[in-house]
């Protein structure tokens, strides 16, 4: 009977109130009502209490309302007879239980307790919208949050093993009996973090609203939906963030409220105990609480529960592949064979065949195997040589089918693949080579993703991989001049030379409005998807979000504004944008989504504008951190003066063309400047301002907007003496 | 079975009835039995009185009469005299939902004593929400004084009743296809009092004799009191008193206690009642009723003006309509207030067997020879407290061995609204229908049920109410009920949570059990039929059931109804869209075969729902199962079980 799981609810929502009471009167009286708290790197205060109630919590004192509401959210237990209703006051005790845990981890923050070793504590801002696009184009079909601890180490990684086979983004954390599944992980040698999927948040049920309060950021990073919205929020949470919960071992009143608050979320929970189901749907989008005893059906029930559909990709090779392995490492204490890098020559290289002379699956392995490695040595030398021929193939995919196979082969387990074309690095495993893995098993690879992703424009994939030095030098002669061909032609392709440009609307999964315009001189702001990458998904799913539009005729040339891209865009924003401009920052800007690698801001006292990229998190001299900037950029509106972008805009010749170009550029981090290095110096050359580089300022040299001032009058930027921005 | 049993199947009842037996007190059993066999062309409805031509009579063998003296066959003077009914009991709704409009209008006058702001009289606004949320239905500005709004809103209110063109404000709930139909048919209602006027004047002498027309005529009027005056009613009432929150009580003529002084309330309207629930525990009236001996003052009710005090207050409902007398016939009933509709004029005689004090407090409702002390809403709570005073003095009167009040008293859980409903799903945060249709998608809830109505003393008392809600929802159907037809399932135990798992089939089990709730849920008094349009009409604008109320997999059913009142409800349903069973007897209309055959059959086809006549609650059970299995399946939805 759920009536007891009401109980447990409102009896852990009552606990963690009077935690959270204590905890906070404590410190009040300790540091002071005005003592700053918060977390790291957000824009969204206790992002929690800013998404559901609007509230800006910045001191001890600004806790204390959020405090009392959660506490007029706690009902009375159900009675033993006669008991009334308890469906409604569960969730709104798990609410509860949610605001007080936010609460009580923020005073954590406060005195150091937290983040506590080996975990991740608060996920910052960058991090949810460096996520954003994968779990949009289902490279993550789902987020896993499990609680507790399985009954041994196998089964704990039995079941994050299945999760990550299904490139499900897994929170660990919590115990159960004293017995955290971070532990058991880690006695088990896992590998865990963000880049393999596995992120442990921390031992205690407590600490589980990191994850929650992670999720309901996107409500307000990519949703447009406004602080405050609360029935807004948490339906955006159930019908668009794909994640359950799962509750490993013996449940307390802790899980439980937590659990009310993850189910009030849209978030089932799925539980390996025999606790009373909740079939009851529509609060959550099927049912809202399942047990699964079998642990080998536990994952595929979660799945279930929370419709998520995953592709599993069968590639017949002899070790685990998915993508939640493509960040694994290969430590040289584990490494087998390396290939590239200092130890090796090696590359890779793709060009389109002639049909008739393609066999398709074909792979050849011309020189020496991995099992046959010279005494005493661990590396080889490596051509990875493939073909590929298809009605719809053209010459401009190849670079972009060439790339994958960096994600290809890296999603093997034990396979670790850095860099591409002769930059590339391959290193396998002990491990995988222990479990059968040998150099065809690569060309395995790369034939059955090819065909997996790309059967629309590949009919045929054919692999020879080469192992002795002098085919390698050989072959690499070829590939160094295709190479720089390759590199010529997308340098010369301009807005001018194409007739169309293409969408892309992946993320209106999450930001309903956003419209990206992709061109070849401005890819998306994700800094994922050129004008290539658009055309060639276009070609593999005439249906899906990119699609053509035909320019038409020119409104505003200096704005960039065409007619059939405006005609586009409102249609597709659903009226909500009527003109964009795509060369301008100032004037009917492109909307946002809120997955973008850069923010370019205007700073109208030095007459210019700066760029700062996710990974920067220190202060701006617009006075904000990336995350607080982003937080007025996204959700698909429009913001004059704000504009999200991907790096590579600004080696762009319309880079904010209508304001005057790279010359506006007063500020940005340093490691972007390294980042884009010689490339940005010859964009400066090009513009006649070969020195702009040193001129535009970084945080070395000012944070403030009075330093930056005071900087580029001492080096004299061209932007002083530019017509007025405003 | 002994004629007691026959009579009820509530046990405390049949105690009742043996007493009245053996005291040889009349009741309303005994008067049923002295009137049979009753007038057969009363029954078949083809009697008619309107002109002094006649009476007139049809002879329903086709020997004598066909026609009456104007001409008017058995079609026109059945579906005349159906139509005069479903005027009358839409006026008595609507007449309600008058009152408590103007009672509103009072509760907005703010007087000024020196320097404090009193009211001109003891109404409050208590539920702010909904008094804003009304406001902007009918275009009030909210960005002003709770009693500005209220001012402005009730002029607004009283204003649909005297409206002559345009629709009816409340309208525009229902669901857009709904209100095309309507608009087609030209029956969407205009005005409150206007419908009901030109529905009695298309009844007089020489006017329609169309007996479609009629019935079109009384399903526009209808729909002035379900989308009019009951929804009136509700909304003002829910304002004034607070509206209503699931709430535990008690029922059954046992919640009246033997050392207490018990007064009981009767009648429709709460505006009294609850002023009654406030003065009972005035600390004078107690410290009275100590001084004469008595532990305290115990208020209970009767009908549904105890369903109304039942929702907001958890005062105990001592018995539906046919336990009127019967409660006095406990001998433990220090007084009985009366308002307005149900009361029968009988209890002034059963009263006098007794010490019991009757007092009549509407001039709308005078009984000869009986105490009247009239209701104003401007000194509401003193005239309450002297009312009650007369009961508490009353005390000293009462004969300690005549008093056997029977130990049955039984728990049960109220207050359901279309508001609670959806917080209640979803708590502060997720309020929503969702999980309710999800359910009826989902197969785990078959369908809905209203099952409301009176009682009727020629079927034998809660039981038919009771043996069709059972069997509805061992098939999964969720029961809604209002008026006496809930207090007959209470007394049975059908509105705990626990019934559930006793009675309840698997996927209605499922659902109670996720959300606590009882298998039948208990939404107020029969003005609060209401609540059940509002609440389907939420059903469909979430999605996923249809476009219409005539597509939700849901049935409608009177089983023991008597009023007039029901057959206007039924109208109203039927006119939204609803299939309609009644129980007991048919409507009078049988003398016309036209007449019936157009309201069971034809109806459908126009307006998307029709009435049912079935006098076996299973077999009634099984229509209404059958009438949801087929709105399942032309939703296609899977099919149940």
């Amino acid at each position: 009977m759920s009536k007891i799981v009401a109980t447990l609810a409102i009896q852990g929502a009552a606990k963690l109130y009077a935690q959270a009471f204590d905890s906070l009167n404590k410190a009040i009286k300790e540091k002071g009502e005005n003592q700053k708290i918060g977390f790291p790197e957000t824009a969204f205060y206790l992002p929690m209490a800013n998404a559901l109630l609007g509230a800006k919590v910045e001191t001890l004192k600004d806790a204390l309302p959020i405090l009392e509401h959660a506490k007029s959210l706690i009902k009375e237990v159900p009675s033993e007879k006669v008991w009334l209703p308890y469906l409604g006051d569960a969730l709104d005790a798990g609410m509860a239980a949610l605001f007080c845990e936010e609460i009580i981890v923020a005073l954590r923050y406060l005195y150091g307790i937290d983040p506590e070793k080996d975990c991740v504590g608060f996920c910052t801002d960058s991090i949810l919208r460096q996520l954003g696009i994968q779990l949009v184009d289902g490279r993550m079909p789902g987020v896993a949050l499990i609680l507790g601890a399985a009954p041994d180490n196998k089964k704990a990684v039995e079941i994050v093993r299945q999760l990550q086979e299904k490139n499900i983004l897994t929170f660990v954390g919590s115990s159960t009996n004293g017995r955290s599944i971070i532990d058991q992980l880690l006695e088990e040698n896992v590998e865990m973090g963000w880049e393999n999927y596995i992120v442990p948040y921390g031992r205690d049920t407590i600490s589980s609203i990191y994850v929650l309060n992670f999720a309901i950021r996107s409500t307000l990073t990519f949703g447009g939906i406004k602080a405050g919205q609360a029935q807004k929020c948490l339906a955006y949470t159930r019908d668009r963030v794909l994640a359950f919960g799962l509750a490993l071992g013996a449940v307390d009143e802790y899980k439980v409220a937590t659990g009310a608050g993850a189910i009030a979320m849209g978030f089932p929970v799925i539980a390996d105990t025999d606790i009373p189901e909740i079939k009851a749907s529509g609060v959550t989008t099927y049912e809202a609480l399942v047990k699964e005893l079998d642990y080998k059906k536990i994952v595929w029930r979660a799945l279930e529960v929370r419709g998520i559909k995953v592709k599993v990709s069968n590639i017949p090779v002899p070790v685990a592949y998915a993508a939640a392995f493509e960040g694994e490492r290969v430590r040289k204490e584990q490494l087998h064979v390396e290939f590239g890098g200092k130890a090796s020559t090696a590359f890779e290289f793709l060009s389109t065949g002639k049909a008739d002379e393609l066999e398709d699956g074909k792979i050849e392995l011309i020189g020496s195997d991995i099992d046959q490695l010279p005494k005493g040595s661990k590396s080889l030398p490596l051509a990875i040589i493939v073909e590929v021929s298809g009605r719809k193939m053209q010459k401009d995919f190849e670079p972009i089918l060439e790339r994958q196979i960096h994600r290809f082969t890296n999603y093997a387990m034990g396979l670790m693949h850095v860099g591409q074309r002769d930059m590339s690095w391959v290193r396998i495993s002990n491990d995988a080579f222990a479990k059968g893995f040998r150099l065809k098993h690569l060309g395995v690879i790369i034939h059955a993703m090819l065909h997996q992703e790309y059967s629309a424009i590949v009919d045929k994939v054919q692999v020879k991989l080469y192992t002795t030095q002098s085919d390698v030098d050989k072959l690499l002669v070829h590939a160094k001049k295709v190479y720089e061909e390759r590199d010529e032609r997308i340098g010369e392709m301009t807005d001018e030379s194409v007739d169309t440009y293409y969408s892309c609307l992946l993320c209106q999964s999450f930001a309903p409005n956003h419209v990206c315009v992709v061109t070849p001189e401005r890819l998306g702001l994700c800094g994922a998807y050129s004008w290539l990458d658009a055309k060639a998904s276009f070609e593999i799913t005439p249906t899906g979000p990119n699609q053509p539009i035909l320019k038409g005729s020119t409104l505003d040339k200096r704005l960039g504004q065409w007619e059939n891209v405006n005609e586009f865009v409102k249609q597709k924003s659903n009226k909500s944008v009527e003109t964009v401009s795509m060369y301008s920052l100032m004037d009917s800007p492109q909307t946002s989504c809120g997955c973008f690698e850069c923010i370019l801001a205007i700073i109208p006292e030095a007459n210019g504008v700066m760029i700062v990229n996710r990974d920067y998190s220190g202060l701006t001299p617009s006075g904000m951190s990336f995350t607080t900037l982003a937080g007025s950029v996204g959700g698909g509106v429009q913001t004059p003066g704000f504009l999200g972008v991907g790096k590579l805009y600004i080696l762009s010749k319309k880079f904010i063309y209508a304001e005057g170009g790279l010359k506006r550029l007063v500020w940005m981090p340093k490691e972007l400047k390294e980042l884009l290095g010689d490339k940005l110096k010859k964009r400066c050359q090009e513009i006649g301002e070969p020195d702009l580089l040193d001129k535009i300022a970084d945080e070395t040299n000012a944070t403030t907007s009075d330093e930056l001032l005071s900087y580029l009058a001492k080096v004299g930027h061209p932007a002083l003496a530019m017509d007025a921005l405003m | 079975m002994s004629s007691v049993e026959k009579k009820s199947i509530d046990l405390a009842s049949q105690e009742m009835l043996q007493k009245a037996q053996e005291e040889n007190i009349k009741t309303a059993w005994d008067r049923l039995e002295s009137q049979e066999p009753q007038c057969g062309f009363g029954k078949l409805g083809v009697c008619c009185t309107v002109c002094d031509m006649g009476p007139c009579r049809v002879d329903p063998f086709g020997e004598g009469a066909q026609t009456g003296v104007c001409g008017a066959g058995a079609d026109t003077i059945a579906a005349r005299n159906l139509a005069r009914k479903v005027a009358v009991g839409g006026s008595a709704h609507s007449d309600h939902g008058r009152d408590v409009a103007h009672t509103l209008s009072l509760a907005s006058q703010v007087h000024t004593h020196g320097k404090s702001k009193t009211h001109t009289h003891d109404y409050e606004i208590l539920d702010l929400e909904k008094l804003k949320s009304l406001a902007l239905e009918f275009g009030v500005n909210i960005d002003q004084s709770k009693e500005q709004i209220a001012k402005e809103l009730s002029k607004k209110l009283l204003e649909e009743f005297g409206k002559q063109e345009g629709e009816l404000t409340f309208c525009k709930r229902a669901p857009k296809k709904r209100q095309e139909i309507w608009k087609k048919l030209g029956i969407t209602p205009r005005g409150i009092d206007r419908e009901v006027v030109e529905l009695l004047h298309t009844t007089t002498m020489g006017m329609d004799n169309d007996y479609k027309n009629l019935v079109t005529s009384s399903m526009r009027g209808a729909l002035s009191d379900g989308w009019g005056g009951s929804m009136i009613a509700t909304e003002v009432q829910d304002i004034m008193l607070g509206s209503p929150v699931p709430i535990r009580g008690k029922v059954n003529l046992g919640v009246l206690k033997e050392n207490y002084v018990n007064i009981l309330v009767h009648g429709h309207e709460p505006v009294l009642s609850e002023m009654a629930v406030k003065a009972v525990q005035d600390p004078e009236l107690i410290a009275l009723a100590k001084k004469l001996g008595a532990e305290g003052i115990n208020l209970a009710g009767i009908c549904c003006t105890a369903n109304e005090i039942l929702m907001r207050n958890g005062i105990p409902v001592a018995g539906n309509f046919l336990q009127q007398e019967l409660a006095i016939i406990t001998g433990a009933v220090e007084l009985m207030m009366v308002d307005v509709q149900c009361i029968m004029p009988a209890l002034h005689e059963v009263t006098s067997c007794f010490h019991t004090k009757l007092v009549t407090t509407s001039p709308k409702a005078r009984f000869p020879g009986v105490q009247h002390i009239e209701f104003e809403t401007k000194n509401a709570y003193e005239i309450a407290k002297q009312i009650i005073k007369i009961g508490v003095e009353n005390f000293a009167n009462r004969n300690k061995s005549r008093v056997n009040i029977p130990k049955h008293e039984v728990d049960l859980v109220a207050g359901f609204t279309k508001e609670g409903v959806s917080k209640m799903l979803g708590g502060v945060y997720r309020p929503s229908y969702r999980p309710l249709n999800e359910a009826i998608i989902a197969g785990k809830i078959r369908g809905l049920a209203g099952v409301v109505g009176c009682n009727n003393p020629k079927q034998t008392h809660d039981h038919f109410h009771t043996t069709l809600v059972k069997e509805l929802i061992k098939n999964d159907v969720l029961v809604l009920q209002t008026g006496c037809s809930a207090i007959a399932c209470a007394k049975q135990g059908l509105l705990v949570p626990e019934a559930a798992k006793l009675y309840a089939g698997k996927g209605l089990l499922e659902i109670c059990e996720a959300v606590g709730i009882p298998p039948v849920l208990h939404l107020g008094s029969c003005v609060d039929n209401s609540r059940i349009l509002v609440a389907a009409s939420q059903v469909i604008a979430e999605g996923g059931l249809g476009e219409d109320l005539s597509d939700i997999p849901a049935a409608g059913c009177a089983p023991e109804w008597m009023s007039e009142k029901a057959i206007t409800i039924g109208f109203y349903f039927v006119a939204s869209g609803v299939y309609t069973i009644f129980g007991s007897s048919p409507f009078a209309t049988l003398g016309s075969p036209n007449l019936t055959n157009y309201l069971t059959k034809e109806l459908e086809q126009v307006v998307g729902g029709r009435f049912e006549f079935c006098d076996d609650p299973l077999e009634m059970a099984q229509l209404m199962i059958a009438h949801i299995d087929k709105k399942r399946a032309a939703l296609k939805l899977k099919a149940w079980g």
